[in-house]
Formats: structure tokens, sequence, C-alpha cells
């Protein structure tokens, strides 16, 4: 096998393992979707058109509270904001032509971006993005109509441990970049902003002001070049 | 509004931010300020997402088995573990732990 085959398939194998453990996650959404007064084919429409974890959780929260269908229905265009800053960074990574943008726009999430964006060459960053992006869609909306039609009688998957496995997939990616101090700065600095905001924003807007710091390193850390 | 057509605009707008990002020309993104940010923002963002997926629930912070599991990756990710051991030791030891 070549060193190209090889690195591709690690890529394949670890998109896959993020897939899986993210995509039964829609279990959570459907059986939440269902309790709040959705209908299956409503929670599975969600899943299908919104394909944004975060902005769907808020959304059906809105709902539930008693909120109305258009508060929920901006919630989740707030909380797909961070999506517009993904593809800032995978646009010239990725390279995709106008046209292979549109269907590929839909993929993109937090795990497809955080599975393409640390990868050296176009062709390993698809590869991440696709396996991740396309697992874990077909997982989604299979386990969302799962959980909207059994509810929570499948199991919880925190009983697993899944929603520790993310947060260790996340870091995994991150790992080969701590070992430079910027980055370590950047990294804790970031983390803890977003943890300062959770109890007092809506939920992704953390995530977003971490995006901020971000940008405040690019423009006050400009020596060394920063990979 | 009815349900339906608040999933129809939530689900083309979510579709239409994505594509925003991905459509931003290159060149825009190769002044060197701008590349300085872009390198900054995967390390930026993944620090947040791990910080909120491990440390809250809601709108609170809390320490749970999902901090154990972090660590537990970290131990692996020293020990040079791949990434799948890492993913799914992190959640066995959160599962265990939970049994407990």
């Amino acid at each position: 096998m070549t060193h190209d085959e090889h690195q591709r398939r690690s890529v394949v194998r670890d998109s896959l393992g993020v897939g899986l453990a993210t995509g039964v996650y829609g279990a959570s959404f459907g059986a939440l979707g269902a309790s709040g007064g959705l209908s299956v084919l409503q929670t599975c429409a969600m899943s299908l058109l919104i394909f944004t974890g975060a902005s769907q959780f808020a959304f059906v929260g809105v709902l539930a509270s008693g909120g109305n269908p258009l508060s929920g229905a901006l919630t989740a265009l707030l909380l797909g904001t961070r999506n517009t800053l993904y593809g800032l960074r995978l646009a010239p990574l990725l390279a995709f032509s106008p046209r292979r943008r549109l269907g590929s726009a839909h993929l993109v999430i937090d795990e497809s971006t955080a599975m393409a964006v640390t990868r050296e060459t176009t062709a390993l960053a698809r590869t991440g993005f696709y396996w991740t992006g396309v697992s874990i869609f077909v997982l989604w909306n299979l386990f969302t109509f799962l959980g909207a039609f059994a509810g929570s009688t499948l199991g919880d998957p925190r009983d697993y441990g899944l929603d520790a496995a993310v947060g260790a997939a996340f870091l995994a990616l991150l790992w080969p970049r701590l070992r430079e101090r910027r980055n370590l700065g950047v990294g804790f600095t970031a983390a803890a902003v977003a943890l300062l905001l959770v109890p007092v924003t809506a939920a992704g807007v953390p995530v977003l002001a971490a995006g901020g710091v971000a940008l405040l390193a690019g423009v006050l850390l400009r020596t060394g070049d920063g990979r | 509004m009815s349900v339906w057509v608040a999933i129809v605009l939530a689900g083309v707008g979510c579709w239409v931010l994505k594509l925003a990002g991905l459509s931003v020309p290159p060149r825009l993104l190769e002044r060197p300020l701008i590349e300085r940010i872009a390198n900054q923002i995967p390390v930026a963002l993944l620090s947040a997402l791990i910080a909120v997926q491990v440390f809250t629930t809601g709108h609170s912070l809390t320490l749970d088995a999902r901090a154990l599991g972090l660590g537990v990756a970290v131990v692996l990710l020293v020990a040079r573990a791949p990434f799948l051991v890492v993913v799914f030791g992190a959640a066995l030891a959160a599962a265990l732990v939970r049994l407990l």
C-alpha cells in the first residue's frame, strides 16, 4: 500500500468513528422533538433540512418552552452562523467548484469541519469532510427517526459514554497543534471565553465568540508563521 | 406561522449560511492578516467545542464523567494511541464511571 493510500484509509477510519459517535445522537434529538410537540414527520424533516445539531436542539427547545415557530427558526439561524465561519476556513482547503459547493454545503457542520481542517492536502481534507459529513448525515437522520418513533425507550447515548467521545475526538484533532506555545495560549483562552459565556448567552454563541479569539490572536500575534 | 413554514425557513437559511462561508473567494483569504486569523480559527473553535462539549450541560458548567473521559483521552494522546483508541477509550471510561 502506498503512503497516500495508507493515509487516506486512516482518515476514512477516523471519520467513520466520529460519524458513528455523533450520528447516534440523532436518537436524542428525535426523542426530544417528539416529546416537544412535533410530529415524527416534522422531527425527521428538521434533521433532513436543517442538519446542524445545535440549531435543531435550540429550535425544538424554543417550541417546547411555548415560543412561536418563527423565533425557533431565528434561533436556529443564529446558531447556524457558526457554519459560515467554518466555510471560510474550509473553502481554500476543499477547493470545490461552484456547482459542487451547492450540495456539499449541506454537510458543513462541527464534526466534518474538524475532520477536514487539520489535513495537509486537499485530497485528505475532502476525504475527512465527506466521510464524516455523509456518515453523520445518514446515521443522524436514521437515528432521528428511531428516536422520534420509539421515544426514550432506545436508551441514552450517554450510557455508552458517547458524550465524552466527541470531546475526545476534537482534542485528538487539536493535539498536534498544541505543541506550539502560541496555539496552546489561543486554545486555553478560547475555551475559557466559551465557558464564561455559556451561563449567560444562547447556545452556540460561546463557540462563535471563540472565533473572535482567533481574530484577536491573528491581529495581535504577528511573529512566527503560526502553523 | 406554522411549524412547517418555520422548519423550511430554518432549513433553507442554514444551508445559505453554510454556502456563504464556502463561497468567499480564496483571493480575499490570501492576505497575510486574514491567513493568520484563518490559521487560528481551527485551534480556537476546537478548543471551545471541547470545553462546551465536556464541561457544560445546558447553561450550567458541570464536572462529570465526561471530564474523566477527557482526562483519559489526554493520557492516551501522550501515550501516542491511535485516534479511534483515544475516542472510544474516553467513551469507555465515561461509561464505566457512570456504572459505578
